[in-house]
């Protein structure tokens, strides 16, 4: 810097700071940042719960839009015949996850049996198929064959064993149904429209009928379910299963040779004379509900959507959740203040009551409350009081340390030397200092709601599962025991529970350090 | 002397506490309808028993011969479907051993492993180190056991086929609890039950360390030139210990009421899956049993971490 002199600087160069204009103290430029403001500031900046947050919303904007997206059913939608099924999109049905495919293994019998089902469905009108041309039918079953193996099943015996996977849907193949004349004719019609075959060739019933409840042998067959080549003299040798093996059908035929569609099963007039007919399953759903099977995550164990099912348990979770840490905040936030603020006699009284509450573990509330009142008030209204008995002590304890903590400061000693009454200086100038704890705990009451109807679903302590609703829990506990055949069963359902779970608990404890002024400026 | 007064001051209130529910509870149980078996002899026989027993007296006398039965023979009543005529109290003893044995396995697995990992993600704060296990343990705590449980029974069981899918009964076992068998069986429920409790303990021990670690003691413990890893093990992690200590021994505690979804889950033949069994066949004299059991040991542990701080840690005074 330049070296300046100056005991000389001449005195027309001052003026004064302020001449003739008025002082006054400047307005902020920013708008002053609050208690809550400054909480959210610093919520923001935790990642990892902001990034909970989204999830969070993405998870519920998931439950409140698969039944809008979900086009072709709705959560009541029930098919029984299509239950445990893992998810298949028709669409996208070379992507593995959409296919509804099981990966399983069979001996020859089931195997040819599996087979057969695509080679009957390629054979619409008996006029004989191969092997190739049943599995290139686009309702073969058979997504993938494996090589067959040899596998011990004791010292002399073994067992040819074929892996494959199979189409969960179309492993159903077909199903005999009675259908009146007109029924019968409505799916003529419809099958004329769409140019989809839904009747088939039905089986004759003769010795080579192994069950005739059961619409997939339509080859002849021994006793053990085996196909078999039957000659003239009426004897018959095994068919084994390979690339050209030929089944012979068992179709039955009127006089001419042709097969046929159905039997009368009996009944009057044209209208209502029932016929037997044998229909291709995966077409009929298409028939009777204007559809292909479409299911993003499968079907539940009773047939339901287990997408839709899992979007309805979130949405009743969270209901469940939310309400209950609403009720819980004002029953707490009052009962915590009014023992917070009067303290002594009152106080003791009061703490007496919350430890008697307190003891009784939950379980047991919750079971005595489903044992005495499920019957007349239903399961959900007894989870929450349930909940209520004694979830909101946790809210109250922290209302009250917050009470006590604050009840002797000055300001409120001035408020009351003011004449402020009891209510007013409670709910005025105490409450909101314990918002910050309160509002934390109410988040990490609705991760803790979650997963104890969970467990208690889980257990059959409660059962939140009927034909409108079922919570996560209860999807859980009906796969509990089936889902190693069927993990999807298992899998979609733990996986949303984890997942608002983990998300949760972040958005909790991100929330309960933005509200806590004593880590201000620790983290950075 | 304080101390001594104050425990006795917190027991006679938690028994007050156990008799004010045990009464409500009792009331709440008796009033339900008593579901008979169709058998008919056994019929009759429950009838005259429950005659004889005070059953069909009023509320109060009945909750007057339940007391004096409990203080005069310790007997809290009979079961009548699980185990006929079998007293309540030795259904829920014979019941303790597999509940204590899996959750004290998975308690010596836990223990030290979570400490360990906690230790280590306090040291290495704001590291990779801390912020990998923090997220693990963020995970790890938050999902529900039974998945666990599912994950476990599918690697151990459905893929590698390591492990037998549920807890052996005691006859396939060799008659003992203690056998090699009984406990290669007992491993896939102690494995679930672990990963929950490393978690949480993982997170109380980093949290409380951390704190220690930053306070003043430390700075002077390394000015009189100790190293940091001696000034770790010495001072911080001995006043970390204050909160974890009674939090184990609380967990210990808590050891008795056991998991009633992993019982339930591996059909461990343990109070969970007696208290479930008593709900489904009615049988109340066995659920009112299970459920002052419950009771107690909650309100137990309550007390225990209270009076184990004062133990623990001579600046904390009790009842004072």
């Amino acid at each position: 810097m330049e070296n300046k002199k100056f005991d000389s600087i001449p005195k027309e160069k001052f003026t004064l700071v302020h001449h003739g204009e008025r002082i006054s103290d400047k307005k902020f430029d920013d708008k002053p940042i609050g208690y809550f403001k400054d909480a959210l500031i610093r919520f923001k900046k935790n990642k990892a719960s902001v990034l909970a947050f989204w999830i969070i919303l993405g998870i519920l904007a998931f439950s409140i839009l698969a039944p809008v997206l979900i086009t072709n059913h709705d959560s009541k939608f029930m098919c029984n015949m299509y239950a445990k099924k893992p998810a298949r999109i028709a669409s996208m049905l070379n992507v593995k996850i959409f296919d509804g495919g099981m990966d399983t293994k069979s001996n020859e019998t089931g195997f040819i049996k599996l087979v057969g089902i695509g080679m009957a469905a390629a054979d619409g009108d008996g006029q004989g198929v191969t092997v190739s041309e049943g599995l290139a039918s686009e309702y073969s079953p058979m997504i993938e064959i494996g090589e067959a193996y040899e596998q011990e099943i004791s010292k002399t015996r073994s067992t040819t064993y074929y892996p494959f996977r199979v189409d969960a849907y179309l492993r159903e193949g077909f199903v005999y149904r009675s259908v009146e004349q007109s029924e019968y004719a409505r799916i003529k019609a419809w099958e004329e429209e769409t140019g989809l075959q839904v009747l088939y060739p039905v089986i004759d019933n003769n010795e080579w009928t192994i069950d005739p409840e059961d619409a997939n042998y339509w080859y002849k067959t021994n006793s053990k379910g085996q196909p078999v080549k039957v000659n003239a003299a009426g004897d018959a040798t095994v068919i084994t299963y390979s690339e050209n093996m030929v089944l012979e059908d068992n179709y039955k035929r009127d006089a001419e040779g042709n097969v046929m569609y159905y039997t009368y099963a009996g009944g009057g007039n044209a209208d209502t004379a029932q016929y037997r007919v044998r229909l291709l399953y995966y077409n009929y759903y298409q028939y009777l509900y204007g559809s292909t099977p479409d299911y993003v995550m499968g079907t539940d164990s009773q047939g339901y959507d287990l997408a839709l099912r899992i979007a309805g348990g979130i949405k009743l979770s969270m209901t469940i959740a939310i309400s209950v840490s609403i009720i819980n905040f004002i029953i707490g936030a009052m009962w915590g203040a009014v023992a917070g603020y009067y303290g002594g006699t009152v106080d003791i009284l009061m703490e007496r009551i919350t430890d008697i509450l307190a003891g009784v573990p939950f379980i047991v509330v919750a079971t005595l409350f489903q044992i005495h009142l499920a019957a007349k008030v239903g399961p959900i209204v007894c989870l929450l009081f349930a909940y209520i008995l004694t979830g909101w002590i946790g809210t109250s304890s922290r209302v009250r340390t917050q009470f006590y903590r604050f009840k002797n400061q000055e300001y409120v000693m001035a408020a009351r030397t003011l004449g402020a009454k009891d209510k007013r200086i409670i709910w005025k100038h105490i409450f909101p200092n314990t918002l910050g704890t309160i509002i934390t705990s109410v988040a990490l009451v609705i991760p803790s709601t979650i997963l104890s109807e969970s467990n208690l679903s889980f257990l059959g302590i409660i059962k939140l599962g009927t034909a409108d609703y079922s919570s996560l829990g209860n999807l859980l506990a009906e796969a509990n025991g089936i889902w190693t055949n069927y993990p999807h069963l298992m899998i979609y359902p733990a996986l949303f529970i984890s997942l608002l779970m983990i998300t949760f608990n972040l958005f909790g404890n991100g929330l309960r350090d933005a509200f806590n002024p004593s880590l201000r400026g620790t983290e950075d | 002397m304080k101390m001594a007064k104050y425990v006795m001051k917190r027991l006679v209130l938690m028994l007050f506490v156990l008799f004010v529910i045990t009464t409500v509870c009792f009331m709440l149980v008796r009033i339900l309808p008593r579901p008979l078996p169709d058998y008919k002899n056994l019929r009759d026989i429950i009838l005259a028993r429950w005659e004889a027993l005070g059953y069909n007296e009023p509320l109060l006398v009945q909750y007057g011969i339940y007391l004096k039965n409990i203080f005069t023979s310790w007997d809290f009543g009979t079961s009548w479907y699980i185990e006929v005529n079998e007293p309540a109290w030795n259904l829920l003893t014979d019941r303790l051993l597999p509940t204590v044995l899996v959750n004290l396995y998975s308690l010596i697995l836990s223990i030290p492993i979570g400490i360990g990992l906690g230790v280590y993600a306090a040291i290495n704060k704001n590291k990779w180190q801390d912020s990998f296990i923090s997220t693990a343990v963020m995970i790890f705590i938050s999902v529900p056991a039974y998945v666990y449980a599912f994950l476990v029974q599918y690697f151990l069981y459905f893929k590698f086929n390591l492990l037998p899918l549920q807890v052996l009964s005691l006859a396939d076992a060799g008659g003992s609890w203690f056998t090699w068998k009984m406990f290669k069986s007992m491993i896939a429920p102690v494995l679930a039950l672990s990963f929950g409790q490393i978690a949480g303990l993982c997170r109380f021990t980093r949290a409380e360390l951390t704190e220690t670690l930053t306070s003043d003691y430390m700075l002077l413990a390394r000015t009189k030139g100790l190293t940091r890893a001696q000034a770790t093990s010495r001072h911080a992690l001995k006043n970390a210990m204050v909160p974890i200590l009674p939090m184990i021994i609380s967990t210990f505690i808590g050891v008795l009421a056991g998991s009633f979804v992993i019982e339930q889950i591996f059909s461990i033949p343990g109070v969970g899956q007696l208290y479930m069994m008593s709900i489904r066949l009615f049988d109340y004299d066995v659920f009112m049993m299970d459920m002052i059991f419950y009771t107690f040991i909650s309100l137990l542990a309550g007390i225990v971490v209270d009076i184990s701080y004062g133990f623990i840690d001579p600046r904390i005074r009790m009842g004072e």
